[in-house]
């Protein structure tokens, strides 16, 4: 690790004040910061502790729910309205990292999580766009299973790591961010960037910027949601592929729907052409996996993940089967 | 403020770069938590902070000020083995035992998750009371990795205290 300054803050303003200072860093859990900093990925100069900040989970007056930044995913996949309302978020954050991980690390943290791309952490042999602009992307035309289908660019195609981002983009999260003197409110389609020339901004967030919280929406179809995650082994690795979804039907048909992907792109991939396509139609196994070729229509594959579309549509058939019938597990 | 370990206050350090796992192990002397890949995949360095099972090797330790660390150093009362310990060396649940400090920590961590309800990844309903099933215990154990293989045992060893436990 290089050298750094280490601040707990004791409360927002505190924090963005700190944050405002060149090279400075807010640290959450630090499950994935920590490790940036061994592997001196990650280099700031300061860090602003805001793990202790922000910790709370309370109603909003319209039916939603608002996260504070600082609550451990742990107690937000056991919180029981999450369980009841939400179960694909609390379905996702179980589905991810360890339970020992999932203790430490915080919702503001999981959002600023970075790709695990192999070649992003190979510090003394890869050469990364997102790492350091400009070198190049030794993860094209190298190992390729985990890398993105859709979304990428010429300099990147690293994924998105998260689970638990893919359920907050299906359930049309707002994410509450504040600087010194601002605040504003960022819908979660529109919090994570696609690559593009710039791979080495993951968000939309200013210098200085903190997320305080993420603001659910009363959503019914949600009630009858959930996650599948697709991955090498049964538990505590990345996903190849996740699918969170929530369905409501109208009889035969779909009255209401929600569909993202993860470990197709460099962000939670809502899958605004599945919903527009579903909706109002006849839940077959068909029409699912027309809707999910309209999604898949752009896709560039690479070397090794060409197995991805196919995977994420027998994924999506599988899920929405499962919530037509009930069975949510 | 400071550290408390193992019911000993001891002073964070210095340099703010110092993980918790280094802390314990080359401040403090207290080895028996252990490093095995430091970045977070194996589960060895697993130690128990407010009670609540953390990964000590992505913890900083300026980050414990003001907390209760426990270690594997701090479970057994005197001679006499905290009852996983036990039920460890009964169901042969280690064979190099580089892994077991961890093991044991997660599981008292673990034990106290069930009880409160936070459900798993395996769990097939998400709102009712946790049964601690061989499934649920794999899934619930799954970041504590064991080379040697011994995870039958491990899970064993688990499985019965939490069975004495419901008991008592």
């Amino acid at each position: 690790m290089t050298p750094f300054s280490y601040d707990r803050a004791g409360d927002v303003a505190e924090a963005v004040r700190m944050g405002a200072a060149p090279g400075a860093a807010y640290l959450g859990g630090g499950t994935n910061l920590v490790d940036l900093l061994r592997e001196t990925v990650a280099r700031p100069e300061r860090l602003v502790d805001v793990s202790a900040l922000s910790d709370a989970i309370s109603e909003t007056d319209d039916g939603g729910l608002l996260i504070g930044a600082g609550v451990r995913n742990t107690a937000l996949a056991a919180h029981p309205v999450v369980r009841e309302r939400y179960p694909v978020l609390s379905r996702a954050i179980l589905a991810g990292a360890s339970a020992q991980i999932r203790n430490m690390a915080t919702v503001g943290g999981n959002l600023m999580q970075r790709t695990r791309c192999t070649y992003f952490y190979d510090t003394d042999g890869s050469r990364c766009n997102k790492r350091a602009p400009g070198s190049g992307c030794d993860a094209r035309g190298g190992f390729t299973r985990i890398h993105a289908v859709l979304g990428a660019s010429e300099a990147c195609v690293a994924t998105h790591p998260s689970d638990m981002c893919v359920a907050l983009a299906a359930l049309d999260a707002v994410v509450h961010v504040e600087r010194a003197g601002a605040t504003r409110t960022v819908a979660f389609g529109d919090f994570h960037r696609l690559p593009g020339e710039r791979p080495d901004l993951d968000t939309v967030l200013e210098p200085g910027e903190l997320i305080t919280a993420v603001e659910l929406p009363a959503l019914p179809v949600a009630a009858r949601s959930t996650y599948r995650k697709v991955r090498d082994r049964a538990s505590y690795a990345f996903a190849l592929i996740s699918v969170a979804a929530a369905l409501e039907m109208d009889g035969e048909r779909v009255g209401d729907i929600r569909v993202a992907f993860g470990g197709v792109a460099h962000k939670p991939w809502r899958a605004t052409q599945v919903e527009d396509a579903l909706r109002g139609a006849a839940l077959t196994d068909e029409a699912i996996g027309a809707a999910a070729a309209r999604e898949f229509a752009d896709v560039q594959l690479l070397r090794d993940n060409a197995f991805k579309p196919a995977l994420a549509t027998r994924t999506l058939i599988a899920v929405l089967n499962a919530l037509k019938t009930g069975e949510t597990a | 403020m400071s550290i408390v370990v193992n019911g000993l206050a001891v002073a964070p350090p210095g340099d703010p770069r110092v993980s918790l796992l280094d802390h314990l192990r080359e401040t403090l002397h207290l080895t028996g938590t252990k490093k095995g890949c430091n970045q977070g995949a194996c589960g060895a360095c697993t130690v128990l902070v407010d009670g609540e099972r953390i990964l000590s090797c992505l913890a900083l330790a300026v980050q414990c000020d003001g907390r209760e660390v426990t270690t594997i150093e701090g479970l057994a009362e005197g001679d006499a083995l905290h009852p996983l310990q036990a039920a460890f060396m009964e169901h042969d649940g280690f064979q190099c035992g580089y892994c077991t400090p961890g093991q044991i920590c997660s599981a008292i961590g673990m034990a106290a998750e069930a009880k409160r309800g936070v459900p798993s990844h395996v769990s097939a309903d998400l709102g009712g009371a946790v049964t601690l099933t061989r499934e649920e215990v794999q899934e619930r154990m799954s970041g504590n990795l064991c080379r040697c293989g011994a995870h039958n045992g491990i899970i064993d060893a688990i499985l019965e205290t939490a069975m004495m436990e419901e008991g008592a």
